[in-house]
């Protein structure tokens, strides 16, 4: 027996419909209604090992704002996200933070590192924390 | 008196503005004759508070968060050293009429200031004539002023419907926040909303905080939609509600809001098809939060004072295909023309904006009085709105694209463009959902060679 899957594609705003066939052990067999070669992998992965970019905020010492935007670097599996969560809230990060810093190396032993998404600079003498939030 | 002049200015510093002044600048204009004005005290606008990721695989062919997708415009703005005045709020726009076009008896002079000739020469083409727009603004530093600008551009995006515009009955207790706001104060502030949540209606921002605040420890027990479908992107819901397992009732809406002080609970129930309660299928639901993704509204109260013609379908400016409003010299770009849902078609369509308001200061912009084919494009059969809504085909550019959204659900539909009542392209969609914009692209020789056009139409035509 084959099993056929329906998916939306995620991995751009087009959202492909989808539809993966398995074979008896999980393996794919046919993939259509893809229009890249995003989607193909997205579509075999989804029903094999799915995974996602997981974003989040961590916590910033001495910066003009309380927190900063992260992402991982790379793709997870989905299973672990809350996971890759729980270790993004334990770490705190020093002002200034630029885009692109890694907070985080090698989140769970997965290979991928948590990056900064956002420009926090330091606050400056005076300035309270998050004064500038209107 | 005028405290300063400026070429172009630019209302709002997000996506659209930021995308808008750097393609004017592109275009020719040079960046010090580029004003943006911003609300805020950082450039970037509601980007800054998108930290999910999913922006710019069609700007740039990579997947980049809000804050990062802004940053590469942002950079663009400071290389070019493009001036941006920062928590500086616009109050007000008029238009102080120019001399008149009878001033000169054959009816030449007064076009040749925005039309010239090509040349860019400043004597052959009197800058004076063509009509000023005065900005008035205020600041800290500055106090009140006035800018004096030759174009503006509106760039001020949109604001969430609010619940006093929904009529939800019930208590008015603390803990019911529109979607944007909880997002603003998890992403930014780093403060949670509340724990146990309910949301009404299914709109992007709605579905993004459904997974950001399920991530970080809160349930959210369920997402209600009054609409039979999706105010989102499917995708959207794949990846923020289905991973999650959070519950979409379509057809549902909250009957009842309980708790004095803070919010305790939330009764929702069922639609008909007139979109009225249906009495016995309430359920109450525990909660500490409300929060409310019910549709954006374009923010055009300036554009509204300034007597720009509003469509009563997105409630942002009516445009041409230089978008154009119903003044001349002010242009529209982004959520403050309709509600995009991609930062994407936001960043194209300000820069296209930004390249015809530079066309129009440059005095690139065909002569006023030449000849002129205006086209309308009409909006028919499921077919909501067009983003332009008539095109001049003296202005078009080689492609011109138009926008538009759908008013329903369709399957196997087709979207159809007519010439005058005849079919000229047919494209059939696998599904076309209110959530998702939708366009078409238009060859200005498709126009040019359609003799005598005088409309054209987009509808859908259903599967058989």
């Amino acid at each position: 027996m084959s099993k056929v899957t329906e998916l939306t594609c995620i991995r751009c705003p087009i959202g492909c419909a989808i539809t993966v066939t398995q074979d008896d052990e999980g393996k794919v067999t046919e993939i259509t209604g893809n229009s890249c070669q995003n989607g193909y992998l997205y579509a075999g992965n989804e029903v094999t090992n799915p995974t996602r970019i997981v974003t989040s905020t961590v916590r910033v010492d001495g910066g003009e704002l309380p927190v900063v935007s992260v992402k991982t670097s790379g793709d997870i599996p989905k299973g672990r996200m809350f996971d890759c969560m729980k270790a993004i809230n334990k770490v705190h990060v020093k002002a200034p933070v630029s885009i692109g810093d890694v907070v985080l190396k090698d989140v769970l032993g997965l290979g991928v590192d948590i990056v900064a998404t956002k420009n926090v600079g330091a606050r400056r003498q005076g300035q309270a924390e998050g004064a500038d939030i209107g | 008196m005028a405290d300063r002049t400026a070429k172009i200015v630019i209302i709002g510093g997000g996506p659209a503005g930021l995308s808008a002044a750097s393609s004017a600048v592109k275009e020719g204009v040079a960046p010090s004759d580029v004003l943006i004005l911003e609300r805020d005290h950082v450039l970037g606008g509601i980007l800054n508070q998108c930290i999910h990721n999913g922006f710019g695989l069609h700007t740039f062919h990579e997947e980049l968060t809000g804050p990062e997708y802004a940053e590469r415009f942002e950079k663009v703005v400071a290389e070019e050293k493009i001036p941006c005045l920062l928590d500086t709020i616009v109050v007000n726009i008029e238009v102080e009429k120019g001399p008149e076009a009878s001033a000169s008896p054959d009816g030449t002079g007064a076009a040749a200031g925005k039309a010239g000739d090509g040349s860019g020469n400043d004597e052959a083409a009197p800058v004076a004539v063509c009509d000023r727009k005065l900005v008035s603004a205020m600041n800290k530093t500055d106090g009140f002023f006035t800018i004096e600008a030759e174009a503006v551009i509106l760039a001020m995006g949109c604001r969430e419907r609010p619940r006093g515009a929904l009529n939800i009955p019930g208590y008015r207790p603390a803990g019911i926040y529109t979607a944007g706001t909880a997002q603003r104060f998890v992403n930014i502030e780093g403060r949670m909303p509340g724990h146990r949540v309910v949301i009404l209606g299914s709109g992007d921002i709605g579905l993004i905080m459904a997974r950001r605040m399920t991530l970080e420890g809160a349930k959210v027990e369920v997402v209600a939609e009054l609409m039979p479908y999706s105010g989102g992107l499917k995708r959207n819901i794949v990846q923020c509600l289905d991973d999650f397992g959070i519950p979409l009732k379509l057809s549902h809406t909250v009957v009842d809001i309980r708790g004095k002080e803070r919010v305790e609970a939330v009764t929702i129930a069922q639609v008909g098809p007139d979109r009225k309660p249906v009495p016995g299928t309430e359920e109450t639901y525990e909660c500490d939060t409300l929060l409310l993704s019910c549709g954006l509204i374009p923010e055009n109260e300036l554009s509204g004072q300034l007597g720009v013609k509003l469509s009563g379908v997105t409630s942002g400016p009516v445009v041409n295909e230089s978008l154009e409003t119903s003044v001349p010299g002010v242009f529209a770009c982004g959520n403050v023309l309709h509600v995009h849902d991609l930062v994407d078609y936001v960043s194209e369509e300000a820069a296209q904006a930004g390249k015809c308001a530079a066309k129009f200061v440059l005095g690139k912009c065909p002569a006023a009085d030449a000849p002129e084919r205006v086209v309308p494009v009409i909006a028919k059969d499921g077919v909501r709105y067009t983003v332009p809504s008539e095109i001049r085909l003296n202005h078009m550019d080689e492609l011109q694209t138009i926008r538009f959204r759908v008013g329903g659900v369709y399957k196997g539909a087709s979207v159809v463009i007519d010439f005058d009542g005849q079919v000229f392209r047919s494209q059939k969609k696998k599904i076309l959902a209110p959530g998702e914009m939708e366009q078409v692209i238009l060859k200005k020789s498709d126009l040019e060679n359609a003799a005598d056009l005088k409309a054209v139409t987009i509808r859908i035509a259903q599967a058989e």
